[in-house]
Order: C-alpha cells, then structure tokens, then sequence
C-alpha cells in the first residue's frame, strides 16, 4: 500500500514541475501547466501524510 | 468542559518542551537525516517569496548576485558549523537556559522580551504574505513597493482573516502544524522551480544558453527601482550571510542543535541555504522580473503558477508564521507565567497580526531582517565566549549560576554597549545595517572578554 502512495505522490510532484519543462520548451501552454500543477498539489498533499515520517526534531 | 480541554492542551504544549530546562540526554540525541530534512524545510518559506524580488527592486546584478549567494551561503553554513554547532552539542542546552546560566534570569528575561517582539514582527510578516494570497479571489489591492501603510480597509480585514486563523491553530495544534511543513517542503521548493521555468519563455528564454544574457539585461539589471538604493555584490554577500544571524551567530538554532550526536552536523543547514536561499531566492527574482516589478508574492506566484501559486504562498507564510507565534508566545510567557500558554498565545498572535497590517514590514523585510540578526547577535557572541573560550582562558564560564547573579553587567554592558557602537558606525560613518554584524561580533567579543576580567574579580561563588 505504501509503495502505491508512494507512486502517486511522486506522481504529484512529477505533475508540478514537469509541464513548466514542457512550457519552457513552448511544448504546452500557461494555462494547462497551471492546471496539471492543481492536479500535483492535491495528489502530493492526499498521498505523503501517509507515508511521509514525522520530523524528528 | 472547556476548562478541561484547555487543560489537557496545556498539559500537551508542556510536552513539547520536553528537555526545555535540562540538556538532551544521549538516548535522545539524533543522525543526520533530521536535521537536513529540517533546515531545508525551514530555509523554503514565505520569506523566500519577498526576498528575492526585493533583491531585483535593488538593482543587483546578475553576476553580483550569484557569487554573493553563494559566498555568503557558504559562510553562514560555517557560522552554524564552527560557532553555533559546537556550542550546542556542548551544553545540549537551549538558548535561554544557556543565557541564564550566564547572564542571569532578569537579562536572560530582557533577551527574552526583545527576542519575542522580533519574532511578532517576523510572524507578521509572514501573515501579510499568506494575505497576498488569500486577497487575490477577492480583488483587494494589493501593496506595493512603496506602501508602507494599510492600502485599504479590504488588505486590514484580510490580514486580520489570515490573522486570526494562524493564531487559532497556533493555539490548538502546532505539532500538526510542524508536521505539515515537514510535508509540504519538497512541493514548494518544486513550485518555486517550476513557476520560474514557466514565465522564463515570457522573459525571452527559450534555450538555456539564453538564459545568462536575458538574467543580465532583463531580470537582474544592476538598475534598482525608484525610490530603492543600489545593493551591490557586497550587500548579497552580507544578506545571505546575515539573514539568519540570530539563528547561527546569535546562538538560536542551539534549541535544535543541541540535539546533534556531533558538532559536525552543523554542515546541514547547506540544506536550508541552497534550496531555500539560493534556488528560492532566485526563482523569486525570476518571477518579479515577469510581473513587471510586481512585489506581492500572492500576485507573483498566481501569474506564474495559477492556483497552486497561490496555495504555495499561503502556505509558505502559514508554515512560518504558526511556529514563529508558538516561538513568541514561549518567550513571552517567561514575562508572565501565570497566564495559562493558550491565552499568551492568543495575545502573541493579536499584537503579530495588528503590525502584519502594516505593509512596511514585507516591504522592508531586507532591513528588518538585518535589524533583527543584529540586534541578537551581541549574545550569541558572549554565549560562545563563555562556553567555548573562557575556560581556554582561566575564566570562569556560567558567572550568573557560580555567583547567584540575577544580572550579570558584563554580558548586559556587552549588549547594550555593543547596539550602541553599531548605531553610532550606521549614523555617523555612513556603514548600512546589512555590515553592521561583522564589526558588530569583534566589539562584542573584546567588550565581552574585557568587561569580564574586571567583573569577574568582584564575583565570589555562591556557598553550596
């Protein structure tokens, strides 16, 4: 199961910083490159609570 | 019923104080591991949203700004490592019980007084932040460069908005809180990444060998806005440095440090100052070059990143704002410890949100930064004296605890003298706040080291 979140999570990320590559190479417009970055968000942030380790300090 | 449940709270803030006024036992103490992932969080936050775009207000250019940020980054990794660190894993003590143990509980008071109403108007800051933010849907405008006053009655309810729902959770669950920037680090360091890689094409670049040219004449341009002084390689060097003064040189991050298996931990904080100072800081400029100058870092982010911009800000700011409170209300509660902590909590975030109305302190975020590293650094350096080198000297370290002293004059005419000299060298021989910490360290050491030897002759240690 962790490893499933994991995926996803990492996923997300992949959805916040990937399209501005592809923007930076005029490949996808503003516009979806801020939708995609809607998508990472919510999957980064309903994936890692779950397996992300508290801070220890 | 309420009663019970602000009690069981309190019972569970006390908690979180554990080893507050004892050093960390050897069972406790942690790896590596931690204390990267916790500088790198700490150092990506809603500061790196001002920062950056005040640099490009400034007029720094774009070779200045490189060499500076790295050089000064550099040394402030080796503030926290040669003077921090050791200091820290020696005494295993929090700033504050270290300062009593020298200085005495009625100065080691005062530092406190001074340290919170540095952290309101820091918490401040960021709450005015997260309204850049919060505003956007509702279309109030926005402060710029040169607001240093409440804009509208709009930015005073947003603020208070923002205000009061940081000091509710500060109040209710920081544990959470510290758990959630924990998790929300590696998507913001992403976002600032990828909302400045988006509006590059916006600015002219579309290969990377564009990028230096472009970087020269169209985002750093060595030209500052009117109305801004001129910052020059120095001043980045000096910044970067210095930004977190009170944390490294100034003794604060020995509450975190004091948890190192081994000085050389203090290495870690590289973490916090590349990805946050450094990529942060640049990506911030980055994205104020595409929004014409624009300052507000909602505004900024939103063009660059859409929603999930302005999310990243909101919570850039939250997550600094909400222990930066806790922090404040801990201090101020050393003022008044009868009051129950929620309630000094609840005052800490009123007086944070009534300067976070003011606009001036995003505005002049670079000079308050430096006033407030400044202003602590005089400690920092009588700590390090006193733990490290007075022994090496015959001297006697901890004066305070030795002699039953409630105030120790040496450590206090150290700090006051030392504030003093440093206004006198800015008012009268023209040298700006961003330099002042470095002549600022030397007067403190001498002013320290001389004062004792006097002081010290008159102390006789107090009978067991």
């Amino acid at each position: 199961m962790n490893i499933l979140l994991k995926i996803v999570s990492f996923f997300g990320l992949g959805l916040t910083v990937v399209p501005s590559i592809l923007v930076f190479w005029q490949s996808l417009s503003m516009e979806d490159h801020k939708f995609y970055m809607i998508f990472g968000m919510i999957l980064w942030f309903a994936t890692s609570p779950f397996w992300m380790k508290e801070q220890e300090l | 019923m309420a009663e019970g449940f602000l009690q069981r709270l309190d019972t569970r803030l006390d908690a979180i104080d554990e080893y507050e006024r004892e050093p960390v036992p050897e069972s406790k103490l942690k790896g590596w591991k931690g204390f990267l992932g916790m500088y790198a969080g700490e150092h990506t936050a809603g500061t790196e949203f001002v920062i950056g775009p005040l640099f490009v207000a400034h007029g720094v250019a774009a070779v200045d700004l490189i060499w500076g940020l790295i050089l000064g980054n550099v040394l402030a990794v080796l503030s926290w490592a040669f003077l921090c660190a050791p200091v820290a894993v020696k005494t295993k003590l929090t700033l504050y019980w270290q300062l009593r143990k020298i200085c005495g509980s009625k100065l080691a008071l005062i530092y406190n007084i001074v340290n919170a109403l540095m952290f309101c108007f820091l918490a401040g800051s960021m709450i005015a932040v997260s309204a850049t933010a919060v505003g956007l849907p509702f279309g109030i405008a926005m402060p710029a460069l040169g607001d240093w006053l409440p804009t509208s009655l709009g930015w005073i309810i947003t603020v208070f908005v923002v205000g009061l729902v940081i000091t509710v959770v500060a109040i209710l669950g920081y544990d959470y809180v510290a758990r959630f920037a924990n998790i929300s680090f590696p998507w913001m360091i992403l976002v600032f990444i990828a909302a400045a890689l988006a509006v590059l094409p916006q600015l002219g670049v579309t290969s990377v060998s564009d990028f230096w040219p472009v970087a020269k004449e169209g985002i750093w341009t060595g030209v500052p806005a009117e109305g801004q002084s001129k910052f020059t390689f120095w001043h980045v060097m000096f910044f970067a440095w210095f930004a977190n003064m009170a944390m490294h040189i100034g003794m604060s991050d020995m509450s975190i440090l004091r948890f190192a298996e081994k000085w050389q931990y203090g290495f870690s904080s590289a973490t916090g100052m590349f990805f946050g100072h450094f990529i942060a800081w640049m990506a911030s400029g980055i994205l104020t070059a595409a929004a014409a100058g624009a300052i507000a870092p909602g505004l900024i982010a939103y063009n660059s990143a859409g929603i999930a911009g302005a999310v990243c800000v909101v919570i850039a700011g939250w997550t600094t704002a909400n222990p930066t409170i806790y922090r404040a209300g801990l201090a101020f509660q050393s003022v008044t410890p009868d009051w129950k902590r929620w309630k000094v909590t609840l005052f800490t975030g009123l007086v944070t949100t009534i300067f976070a109305c003011f606009p001036a302190l995003v505005m002049k975020l670079l000079d308050f930064v430096a006033l407030y590293g400044l202003v602590l650094m005089p400690m920092g350096a009588v700590i390090f004296l006193d733990v490290m080198l007075f022994p090496k000297f015959n001297m006697k370290s901890n004066l305070a605890e030795m002699a039953g002293l409630d105030f120790n004059w040496a450590a206090g005419l150290t700090w006051f003298v030392t504030l003093l000299l440093c206004l006198f060298i800015n008012l009268y021989m023209g040298i700006e706040i961003f330099f002042l910490g470095l002549p600022g360290w030397f007067i403190a050491a001498l002013l320290y080291i001389g004062i004792s030897v006097f002081y010290q002759k008159k102390q006789q240690p107090v009978p067991a």
